[in-house]
């Protein structure tokens, strides 16, 4: 269990450090790089604690239930070949937190740095251990976006956010294909868990679905690996820091697109598709990695040209499709991530050191940093295949598997040459980095007096410039037993015998190496001078470049084709775009109903209670008339509407639904009120100005609205009374109703049901109502009345004219004097409007009432005084503070929910008793008691918020009119 | 009684159609109203209408569901009554910042 709980706390601590990361200071250089490097060791520890575990084809699992439902779980699973990577990822990354620390310049936000630095770890952890494969494809998305970030780091340089984009859009789109193709195999294997699926390969080689399938899987891998045709975006993702390109673009990140391959090496290979797709891929970007590598004039863009070759092969490695093939793919990822990772760090000193990455500036560096030169050497000769260095091993497994005849085709003959090619361009670039920056004339003109970095910058190259020695002198004795956990793991009974020595013999294998050694040493001598002084980028291929190709397809989609749908069918006015979508809803209402032969029989007024028909007449003029005056008497408008309101508030009262009543009634009153705070800002509308200018066509549209209007009424008419005539069936309401008593402990179902059964939708409801009243207010606070709506209102000057002729009264005494009266009596009634909100929030459980009802009640207690005394008058005397009842509410809510956690149930699981109180008697004591109080409190800081938020305006445009006064004066 | 509802039902929606469709944002508001209302109905209407019958049961005795109107439409509307206020003030809102920032309350922030 401990290890289990250990894979937990693996995945977890990287997210846990990003976000605790991100809040530092952002000069903090140091404490970022102890926590990450913190983080980063404790992962190497708990990888390596695991290593016990997963020995010899064992496997840790840890299983969470996600949504059982749709068979998902959220599966930890590490075996070998996943502890390899993970000893990867968490070492690598701790040495390049170290190399970051001093790589970065004070200059730099480093927050945002190592937040997403340790975030990609996480990502990438998850990536390599997830045990089912949604999860899998949800992590891999994680490390693209991660990635994304990462080489977007310095947004101010156009070259770092393009290339942070195309990488972002070709690995998105990979990654997408990727999660349909691992549906498809779940779908197969009839589990998405990793293990059941591993288990199923015969099953899913065979089926129909399996090159589709294949396909989808291929881009997916082949896009974060940057394959061809899909490697231009990592040359471009060399914008980062060079710690980001170290860890993400050679070392890790890249990598999970060949961990993939080998991940379903057990389902997917040994079919001639898989060796076509993937053998064509990987030899084409082995030597076109490779050849491309040589003309580069950038440090970075060789390794990262490099890369991609190196990529290449593996992916070559594992289209063969042996266990032999698939051992030395494996070998060399972790090869490939020491040298490489190495390498790029020496380039970044390099760059650090003399402010430029350009080799036809740089030259004859080894006077001035030969410790690093030193080390980029071996490096440099690991990655050219030199014996004695860990490259040459997997090279030379290489080769001895390129000889072998797997798929006998075209491509298959072809692989022993163009292996020996390739392996000649990669000794002609590995000697072209070191040869032109340290060895030749001193340099002249660099931006930095070269000079040896700070020891700790280089000790991360140090050490895996030792690992390449270590490993390449005596492998067996070193890395032997940790490859062979990594290759059981894949590959299982399967495993070949296979011998780690460096001393083969002289073989086939040898000779080759002998060869690609001589004829890229003479390869280079002889193109040495021209690449002294050549444009960047390869001849002939120079011209053609991916990354062009991938804008004009951007622009074409993103803005050709874009402007083009947006021209001819995009409109920016609303009425057309309404007029569209309720067109398209009647149609969708009728289709159905036409196509299954919808017959709504004859009306009939059977059982008609005349006083009900006469109530309705009122409320179909009041609908009627309040569409008729809508534009030019808003105000009687607004109170047709509230005849409408009142309508369907006692509709509900006579059917039964005498909540509905008691909020429709509330909410009734604030709506009337809000509607007239805003009356006040709208302008002055005169019918008979505006009929002088009606067109014929205005009058078109209007019929035609109107005729879709009556359809629509009609329609809805009819499907309202075709379901109400029909029988009821059974629905859930009837548990409800049986268990609202014995479950949840109140009366009142529809209370229940709200706090109680459904009490989650009821907090995403609260949650909405608050964000809409923060909205409000924010929208408010930038709020600039039209120019004419800032003078007095016509009311309020022929009061004051009224005041200012008489000598007795003062201006402004009749506006505040004449609702005396019922000022006074609201008031009064502020108390008593207190006591009934808390009788209806108390009796809600067993009676109409509840948390809405009470909160509205008692918002419209303080918009009283707020209508009564005037909006300073209670602000001198009350401080309400809606935003805090808004934050209490849903604090309130979200923690009654938490509470059942502690007590071991699900979220929002509620518990009630009775409690015998003195001298009231039984009351009931439910948690949901609490959470309606949470619901009570949002509701009146919500309500209470919008209203005042808007009556302030009238002090704000007061305020206004006396500055716009004073200044004229002056 | 279905059928008087069910016509005004139709006619709450067919005027708030007709608003919504209007140029002016007042209009449209008082649309929304009227087809909020309308559409309250409709869902309340789903468990079908029945008097003197409330979802509210007697503590300690065995409830026959038959004997109650059905409690979900009207948990369904009773939240939608509120969601409805909060949208309203939203809209009223939106409508009067762009009638301050345009200088006219055509729905298009410009008159056509």
């Amino acid at each position: 269990m401990a290890d289990e709980n250990l894979l937990l706390l693996l995945l977890a601590l990287p997210f846990l450090g990003s976000i605790l990361a991100g809040a530092f200071r952002s000069n903090a250089r140091n404490a970022e790089a102890w926590l990450a490097g913190a983080v980063a060791l404790c992962g190497l520890a708990i990888t390596i604690y695991l290593y016990p575990a997963v020995d010899d084809g064992g496997v840790v699992r840890r299983q969470i239930e996600w949504i059982p439902s749709l068979g998902l779980g959220f599966t930890l699973r590490m075996d070998g070949f996943a502890w390899m990577f993970a000893m990867l990822i968490t070492g690598i990354g701790f040495l390049v937190v170290l190399y970051a620390r001093y790589y970065m310049s004070p200059a730099d936000p480093v927050p945002r740095f190592f937040s997403f630095l340790l975030a990609f770890m996480g990502a990438m952890l998850g990536m390599v251990i997830s045990g089912d494969l949604i999860l899998l494809a949800v992590f891999w998305e994680l490390t693209s976006i991660f990635s994304f970030l990462l080489i977007g780091y310095w947004y101010h340089n156009a070259a770092a956010r393009d290339g942070a984009r195309m990488a972002l859009t070709i690995t998105g789109v990979g990654g997408l294909c990727l999660l349909v193709g691992l549906m498809i195999i779940g779908h197969i294997a009839g589990s998405y868990d990793l293990d059941v699926v591993l288990a199923a390969g015969d099953k899913i080689r065979a089926h129909d679905l399996y090159l589709p399938a294949l396909i989808l899987i291929c881009m997916g891998a082949l896009t974060k690996s940057a394959q061809f045709p899909f490697h231009f975006w990592l040359p471009n993702a060399m914008a980062a820091p060079t710690p980001v390109s170290a860890y993400l673009h050679s070392a890790t990140m890249v990598k999970a697109g060949v961990f993939l391959l080998a991940r379903f090496f057990p389902v997917l290979a040994g079919t001639y598709e898989w060796f076509i797709i993937l053998a064509f891929a990987g030899m084409i970007t082995l030597t076109l990695g490779a050849y491309f590598a040589i003309f580069q004039q950038d440090l970075k863009g060789l390794l990262a040209y490099s890369t991609i070759s190196h990529l290449g092969l593996i992916t070559t490695l594992l289209s063969l499709g042996s266990p032999l093939a698939a051992v030395a793919a494996i070998f060399h990822m972790m090869n490939h991530a020491t040298f490489k990772a190495s390498l790029f760090m020496a380039a970044g000193i390099i760059d650090h050191e003399t402010g430029t990455r350009d080799m036809r500036r740089l030259s004859g560096l080894f006077a001035f940093m030969p410790i690093t030169a030193t080390l980029a050497m071996v490096a440099s000769a690991a990655m050219a295949g030199v014996p004695l260095l860990n490259g040459f091993l997997s090279k030379e497994m290489f080769f001895a598997e390129a000889i072998e005849t797997h798929a006998d085709s075209f491509l298959d003959r072809a692989l022993p040459y163009v292996a020996t090619v390739a392996g000649a361009f990669s000794v002609v670039y590995s000697l072209r980095f070191i040869h032109t920056v340290f060895f030749g004339p001193k340099p002249v003109d660099l931006p930095h007096e070269p000079h040896e970095p700070p020891h700790w910058m280089r000790f991360p190259i140090e050490f895996l410039v030792l690992a390449c020695l270590v490993v390449g002198v005596i492998p067996g004795l070193t890395v032997g037993p940790y490859l062979h956990t990594a290759v059981v793991a894949v590959l299982g009974d399967a495993t070949p015998q296979y011998s780690l020595a460096v001393w083969h013999g002289l073989n086939v294998p040898l000779i080759m190496s002998v060869i690609a050694l001589i004829g890229g040493t003479v390869l280079y001598m002889l193109l040495k001078r021209y690449l002294s002084r050549c444009e960047e980028g390869p001849p002939i291929f120079r011209r053609l470049k991916g990354q062009r190709i991938f804008e004009r397809i951007l622009v074409t989609l993103s803005w050709r084709w874009a402007r083009f749908v947006e021209g001819n069918l995009g409109t920016r006015r609303l009425q057309p775009q309404l007029r569209l979508l309720v067109v398209v809803a009647f149609l969708a209402a009728l289709w159905p109903l036409f196509s299954a032969g919808f017959n709504p029989g004859l009306p009939s007024f059977d059982g008609l209670d005349p006083v009900f028909g006469m109530m309705w007449a009122v409320g179909i003029v009041c609908a009627l008339a309040a569409a008729y005056q809508a534009k030019y008497h808003r105000l009687a408008a607004l109170i047709l509407v509230g005849g409408a309101g009142i309508v369907t508030c006692l509709t509900f009262v006579w059917l039964s639904a005498p909540d509905l009543a008691l909020t429709q009634l509330l909410v009734e009153i604030v709506t009337t009120v809000l509607i007239l705070l805003g009356l006040r800002w709208l302008p002055k509308r005169v019918e008979e100005i505006d009929a002088v200018g009606v067109t014929i066509t205005a009058r078109l549209r209007r019929h035609r609205d109107f005729a879709i209007a009556t359809l629509c009424g009609a329609g809805i008419a009819m499907i309202a009374y075709a379901v109400m005539t029909r029988p009821v069936v059974d629905t859930i309401g009837d548990y409800f109703l049986e268990h609202a008593y014995s479950g949840g402990g109140g009366t009142n179902v529809v209370n229940v049901i709200l706090v109680d059964f459904r009490s989650f939708d009821t907090m995403g409801e609260i949650a909405v109502l608050g964000v809409v009243a923060l909205t409000v207010f924010a929208l408010l606070r930038r709020f600039r009345p039209a120019a004419d709506s800032i003078e007095t209102p016509e009311q309020q000057r022929i009061q004051n004219a009224y005041d200012d002729a008489q000598p007795d009264r003062e201006t402004g005494d009749t506006a505040r004097e004449y609702i005396m009266v019922p000022s006074i009596i609201m008031n009064w009634m502020f108390p008593v409007i207190i006591v009934l909100a808390a009788y209806l929030f108390l009796r809600g459980h067993d009676l109409p009432g509840g948390g809405f009802a009470a909160g509205i009640t008692m918002a419209i207690g303080f918009l009283l005084q707020y209508l009564a005394g005037g909006t300073r008058w209670v602000e001198e005397r009350l401080r309400i503070l809606p935003v805090r009842w808004i934050g209490f509410g849903l604090l309130m809510a979200a923690a009654t929910g938490m509470g059942s956690w502690f007590l071991g149930y699900p979220f929002l699981t509620t518990y009630f008793q009775y409690l015998e109180v003195p001298l009231i008697g039984k009351v009931p004591a439910a948690t949901a008691l609490l959470f309606d109080l949470g619901v009570f409190s949002l509701v009146v800081g919500a309500v209470v918020l919008v209203l005042i938020a808007l009556a302030h305006q009238s002090i704000r445009s007061y305020r206004v009119r006396e500055a716009a006064k004073a200044t004229e004066e002056a | 009684m279905e059928l008087v509802l069910a016509i005004g039902i139709g006619v709450m929606t067919g005027s708030g159609v007709w608003l919504l469709l209007r140029p002016r944002t007042y209009q449209v508001i008082i649309g929304l109203l009227l087809l909020s209302y309308a559409v309250n109905l409709f869902i309340f209407g789903m468990g079908r209408l029945r008097m003197n019958v409330p979802p509210v049961v007697e503590p300690g005795v065995p409830v026959d569901p038959a004997a109650f109107t059905d409690p979900i439409p009207q948990a369904l509307v009773l939240t939608a009554i509120v969601i409805g206020f909060a949208t309203t003030a939203l809209f009223l809102v939106v409508l009067l910042a762009s009638r301050g920032l345009t200088g006219t309350d055509h729905v298009d922030g410009r008159e056509q």
